[in-house]
């Protein structure tokens, strides 16, 4: 496959979809907003997992696509959501980066990642190699997401969008063995994540500005 | 059933039995019964020929581990029923502490045993998880931030590390069948011809990845934490085989990038993790003021040099590398046992409130003496073997980074030292309530005298056949 036959364009329309909206994340303040663009994201997903089934021949990663969808684009945005009002969040407006600076690092993080990967993976297929470099894109915007973001509901996003772009690089690697069984095994995980937000109510990141309270809770305090 | 997989699903089961005990004694006693059949069916399985086994191997490498796993497994499973009451747990505590031990205990198996990288993730994503419920569970507001930041940082850690194997896969694929392709034997045995920017690329994340679950530098900082705030036995099981887990799977990996000429020489990078984390932990242990976090950072520096070792290679420094992980889980988790019940004898865990256990609990004052001396790299335990090993092999190869770790060794050693005189000959403070009867208390000693004789027998007179194998697992790594 190459460029200009339909299999691989819309896999990489798909991909590149997937990292749009990663930017979207990064840019949106209002924490309602930034959960509909991860339910989108992972819609996306989805059907990109689902044209790699189709176009790989390999049914397994139907069920992957279903189960992102269900997982990533039904259930754990009504549970963001569900958080955010019990925990009264919903109103609050984060200060995150500027948005002009978090959009410069993001592109500065892609071109990273089409720097490091595509030379590295000379001997892969092309399709393969350029999905690997789409999903390295959104792994490290999760990460970008994950640093510039205060409380905690946005880290979690962060951590699901990186798991993402995870389940991108496998899907468009054709023929891994176990892929099906890792990305439920990377699902359960993040599903476990959201469900420490509930149970934990933590409202803020782990690493605060304010060390005198962290000394205090780390048991270090005098 | 084959005994590797039969290892880890007695555990798995003993773990859905157990959620359906709510009585604290007779949990605490199924849970040593499971523990103890573990332990016996780890020993059948190391005295079987090395084999390869669908997902799964047995090899030089990883059968000392599974040893010393299913043996730390079952002493912390004694002295966890010794002192669990302390805890105050009601009884859905009680299912869910003893259901997540036993979860634990098999992922961890599972994660030594692995040879397909994609199980040996999912095993360490399963043994994370287990271990992020158990640090929780006391639902105190420290207890959540330890937790939350265990679960965060290892998250993206092991999301790192899939990251990595896909992108292994991804340079052995023109080489591999389908269903061989990320079985560790087969990538080793196509490691040279694979496309050696692929493996780069795939051992950067690797390394990352597993490395946070190693607690290297520096993406140590859940570490403490996280040993500091769970119910007292479960920092033994975090630091004696937790951590030795996520090093196997960096040795994995390494062994497989090495295999290749043209790729980049690992060491160096594991010789930088290993020294940062060395000289930052030996330069933290002076700052910190409670006990359980202080020997959480001591598991940092040890990590570390085990790391410097590694990253070293060769026969004599892989060796010393082997024996270290060894001796640090038998030596730690004893470590981790005197202060724990010394801190629940005491009511607190500051090392300001411990003091003078000597005077007051003889049995465990001098065994957290000898353990303490232990991890300091003392003679006659285990870790002054291999620590001695790795400073000739070092002094050899690399005499000025040999200099560096010896400055950061000293320096954690002094602080040792230090915290050793405070809890253990101080002035004697007072016992808060909490003391056990009798038996209980000798119970709760008894696995820490005997993680010591342990370290004493393998440092002065290691079993021939556990030498052999070290010896051989030193040249699989490479």
């Amino acid at each position: 496959m190459s460029f200009g036959q339909l299999g691989y364009d819309v896999a990489h329309l798909l991909g590149g979809g997937v990292l749009l909206l990663s930017f979207v994340l990064l840019y949106q303040r209002r924490i309602g907003a930034v959960i509909n663009a991860f339910a989108t994201q992972g819609t996306l997903l989805a059907l990109a997992a689902a044209w790699q089934a189709h176009a790989q021949g390999a049914p397994g990663l139907y069920l992957t696509a279903v189960l992102a969808f269900a997982a990533k684009g039904v259930l754990i945005p009504l549970a963001l959501h569900a958080i955010v009002r019990r925990l009264n969040l919903h109103r609050s407006v984060e200060t995150a980066l500027g948005v002009g600076l978090s959009m410069t690092a993001g592109v500065a993080l892609v071109g990273l990642s089409i720097l490091v990967v595509l030379p590295a993976t000379e001997g892969a297929r092309a399709l393969a190699r350029e999905d690997v470099a789409l999903a390295l894109s959104v792994v490290l915007l999760g990460m970008l997401m994950m640093i510039t973001r205060r409380n905690a509901i946005s880290q979690v996003i962060g951590l699901l969008s990186l798991e993402n772009g995870l389940i991108l690089a496998a899907i468009g690697v054709a023929g891994m063995p176990l892929v099906v069984e890792l990305s439920t095994a990377a699902l359960v995980l993040m599903v476990a994540v959201v469900a420490g937000v509930f149970a934990f109510q933590i409202r803020e990141r782990f690493d605060t500005l304010d060390t005198g309270s962290l000394e205090e809770h780390r048991g270090e305090g005098r | 059933m084959p005994l590797q997989w039969a290892i880890v699903f007695f555990a798995w089961g003993g773990a859905v039995a157990l959620a359906a005990v709510p009585r604290l004694r007779t949990a605490t006693l199924v849970n040593v019964g499971v523990s103890a059949v573990s332990f016996l069916l780890a020993v059948a399985l190391a005295l079987q020929p090395f084999a390869q086994h669908g997902w799964t191997r047995t090899d030089a490498l990883n059968t000392p581990f599974i040893l010393v796993s299913a043996f730390v497994g079952l002493t912390t499973s004694v002295f966890s029923a010794a002192t669990l009451d302390q805890e105050g747990f009601d009884h859905w505590r009680i299912r869910a502490y003893h259901a997540a031990y036993q979860v634990f205990m098999g992922a961890q198996t599972l994660a030594l045993l692995a040879d397909n990288l994609g199980v040996m993730w999912v095993a360490i994503e399963i043994a994370t998880l287990a271990t992020v419920s158990m640090v929780a569970v006391h639902r105190t507001p420290a207890a959540f931030e330890a937790a939350w930041k265990f679960f965060i940082l290892c998250g993206v850690g092991i999301a790192l590390a899939l990251f990595g194997t896909i992108v292994l896969y991804l340079a052995a694929q023109p080489l591999l069948h389908e269903e061989t392709g990320l079985s560790w034997a087969a990538l080793m045995g196509v490691a040279a011809r694979c496309d050696p920017n692929t493996l780069n690329l795939a051992f950067a994340f690797l390394l990352l990845g597993y490395g946070t679950k190693a607690g290297l530098v520096p993406l140590h900082s859940w570490l403490p934490d996280a040993h500091a705030e769970g119910p007292v036995p479960i920092s033994a099981v975090l630091s004696g085989l937790l951590l030795n887990a996520a090093m196997l799977a960096v040795l994995r990996a390494k062994s497989i990038v090495g295999a290749n000429p043209d790729a980049i020489a690992p060491g160096p990078f594991l010789i930088a993790l290993g020294l940062a984390s060395v000289l930052l932990a030996s330069v933290s242990l002076w700052r910190r003021r409670d006990a359980r976090r202080f020997f959480g950072w001591s598991s940092i520096e040890h990590m570390g040099i085990v790391a410097f070792a590694f990253g070293l290679g060769g026969a004599a420094a892989n060796l010393a590398g082997l024996l270290h992980l060894v001796g640090h889980s038998v030596i730690k988790s004893a470590v981790f046992f005197g202060v724990g019940r010394a801190a629940q004898a005491k009511g607190s865990q500051k090392i300001a409130d411990i003091s003078g256990l000597v005077a007051t609990h003889p049995a465990l004052g001098w065994g957290l003496a000898f353990a303490i001396a232990g991890i300091a790299g003392m003679p006659p335990f285990l870790l002054f073997a291999s620590e001695f090993r790795l400073l000739t092999a070092a002094a050899a190869e690399a005499p000025w980074l040999a200099l560096a770790l010896v400055a950061g060794m000293v320096m954690a050693l002094a602080a040792l030292i230090t915290v050793l005189q405070a809890l253990c000959f101080g002035p004697p403070t007072s016992d808060a309530a909490g003391a056990l009867d009798g038996w209980r208390e000798a119970a709760a000693a008894a696995p820490l005298w005997l993680h010591l004789a342990v370290a004493t027998l393998l440092g002065l007179a290691m079993p021939g056949a556990l030498a052999a194998m070290l010896a051989e697992a030193a040249r699989i790594i490479g």
